[in-house]
């Protein structure tokens, strides 16, 4: 049921709040009533005067570039380590095929190609294992580039200079099924010929071309209407993998205990719906696992003063 | 954006959520419309043919290669002479997928195999194909006979593309693993022959006396059914542009 209600967010639903709750979270709440008012925000703001951590940020901007650098210095150096771009790959040796772009081809290919299985397969594996969209936030280029956008965005419209335009987030689901179609229907990889990942991926080592432009064009607009347009409401990949980690060991859990329901987490989320928990009375539980969307970017952890976001790998902590 | 504040005056007192959300979803239908349409420009270059390109070896058909074809550029990785560039947006379905422009650098099959074949992932170079020989990229065409120097009964001296021309070329005499570049690499022949001289298949092109007079020196290049249209000979060719050049994707027989 839970996993239904992650998958129909991502897809587009508005969250909603739960109608039961656990013994231990209502408990929780209750206690958690008593503390109020002026003790309440003077709690919050020293939580905040403290905490201005960029670990996970850090950590997951110099792996994203580590991972580009790999393919970029291999086709330099000619060190034949790793062959290929981020759509498909090869790693010494290993077929590795980005999971979209593979089924984009075999929808317009209409031939199911074994290399492409092989390589799917490892790299499915790989996604699952680490969750969510991990794939976005730690290895996407183009994600890197909007993150950098988006923050210009979020500069200016602090200073009222731009507003951001949200749009209706079941226009990934839309497009999703329309670039399938579109496959199936012309027999050409439609959607290959503007997503922004492959053509930064291919910039990069290849060197840039025109198609930069496109991408340049895509990350001005985000600046000026729309707040992480393409990662938010249009890219097809994202959802792929969201649907590939929706199960995973590793994944963003919540714990209501220290929370102040202040929400900066929520201000610096991409996908902030899957962040709902953390609102009031959203929790029905006291550990709440963040949904299938989450891109696994610890932003989130970051910014959350009491430490009641945190990375957790399923069962590990029975364990210890 | 089409988000202006206020609504005309005599529309009905719509309640203000309600009205945020219609033209949100105006907004989002919008920004859907103009993806797609942008991603579906892909189709002019493809269907007005406005940029043929000579596909790498074992290409399959055209329109196949383009959906084939992931975009990730194995097969330029593994080229020994970087014969093998990733096409641009104005090439529409085209962008990111190989080609050979083989007048700036031609394959040679320097790389001894298809090496590019053998790295493809899915088979939109068709692994089909383990030889040379079996290649079929276009057939070269003599297409400006008037300038060739053999017709002319011309020799040539020095390099075949002078610098500043950055192809390369291996010849198996200087070293066997190491391209040199054209423009480093000095002829001096009686009669030109540098497309017979260094075309990489046996029997493709050879050159045939003009006339019956044994004293008449000109020669004219001769293409048979052998050529895979690999390029090398549009490349060497020292006329500028090239007298020789290939047809893509011509097969042996057509028009
Ligand atoms: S949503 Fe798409 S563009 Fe954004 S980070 Fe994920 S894969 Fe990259
Ligand atoms: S929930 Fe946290 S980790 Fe997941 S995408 Fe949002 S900020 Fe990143
Ligand atoms: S056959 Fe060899 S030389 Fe020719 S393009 Fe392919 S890899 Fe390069
Ligand atoms: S290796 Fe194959 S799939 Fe990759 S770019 Fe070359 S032709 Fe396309």
């Amino acid at each position: 049921m839970k996993l239904l209600r992650s998958f129909k967010v991502m897809l587009g639903a508005q969250p909603e709040k739960p109608t039961e709750y656990t013994p231990e979270a209502l408990a929780m709440m209750e206690a958690r009533r008593q503390v109020k008012g002026p003790e309440k925000a003077r709690q919050i703001k020293e939580a905040h005067a403290e905490k201005h951590s960029h670990k996970w940020r850090n950590i997951r901007w110099a792996t994203l570039i580590m991972v580009n650098m790999i393919f970029v210095l291999s086709f330099r150096f000619d060190v034949q380590l790793v062959e290929g771009s981020l759509t498909a790959s090869r790693v010494i040796g290993f077929h590795f095929a980005d999971l979209n772009s593979a089924i984009q081809v075999m929808l317009a290919y209409k031939v199911i190609l074994i290399n492409l299985v092989i390589g799917t397969g490892t790299v499915l594996f790989m996604w699952w294992l680490l969750g969510g969209r991990t794939f976005c936030s730690w290895t996407c280029p183009y994600h890197l580039l909007a993150e950098i956008a988006e923050k210009i965005h979020l500069a200016l419209a602090k200073r009222k200079m731009v507003v951001d335009y949200p749009l209706h987030r079941g226009s990934r689901t839309v497009l999703y099924v329309v670039f399938a179609l579109l496959a199936v229907a012309s027999g050409y990889t439609v959607f290959e010929s503007i997503s922004p990942t492959g053509i930064v991926s291919r910039a990069l080592i290849y060197g840039p071309g025109l198609a930069m432009v496109w991408v340049l064009g895509l990350l001005a607009y985000e600046i000026i209407f729309i707040r992480r347009m393409w990662c938010r409401y249009i890219c097809p990949i994202g959802l792929t993998y969201g649907f590939v980690g929706a199960v995973s060991p590793l994944r963003v859990t919540y714990n209501m205990e220290n929370c102040l329901n202040e929400g900066d987490c929520r201000k610096v989320c991409l996908v902030p719906h899957v962040l709902d928990c953390t609102k009031k009375t959203y929790a029905e539980d006291v550990n709440v696992a963040i949904g299938a969307d989450c891109t696994r970017c610890g932003l989130c952890i970051d910014a959350c003063p009491t430490g009641s976001l945190k990375f957790e790998v399923k069962g590990l902590n029975k364990l210890l | 954006m089409t988000d202006e504040v206020g609504t005309p005056k005599a529309a009905p007192p719509v309640p203000h959520a309600n009205n945020k959300t219609r033209r949100m979803v105006m907004r989002s239908i919008a920004m859907g419309g103009a993806v797609v349409g942008a991603s579906l420009f892909g189709f002019f270059p493809v269907l007005r043919k406005w940029t043929p390109r000579l596909r790498p070896p074992g290409a399959i058909d055209e329109a196949d290669f383009l959906a084939a074809c992931i975009k990730c550029g194995q097969c330029v990785q593994v080229c020994p002479v970087r014969a093998i560039e990733l096409g641009d947006l104005d090439e529409g379905f085209g962008v990111g997928v190989p080609y050979v422009p083989a007048r700036e650098q031609a394959c040679d099959f320097s790389c001894d195999a298809v090496q590019c074949v053998l790295a493809c992932p899915t088979g939109a170079l068709s692994h089909k194909i383990s030889k040379k020989e079996e290649v079929r990229m276009g057939l070269a065409r003599l297409d400006r006979p008037n300038a060739c120097l053999a017709r002319k009964g011309e020799g040539y001296k020095g390099a075949a593309r002078p610098a500043p021309f950055k192809g390369v070329h291996r010849y198996p005499e200087i070293d066997r693993w190491k391209p040199v570049k054209l423009a480093e690499y000095k002829y001096d022949l009686e009669l030109c022959d540098l497309c017979v001289r260094e075309c990489p298949v046996p029997n493709a092109i050879s050159l045939e006396p003009m006339s019956k007079d044994p004293g008449d020196k000109r020669k004219t290049p001769v293409v048979h059914q052998a050529c895979v249209g690999c390029g090398m000979c549009e490349m060497i060719c020292p006329t500028e542009p090239a007298s020789i050049v290939i047809d893509i994707r011509r097969k042996w027989g057509d028009a």
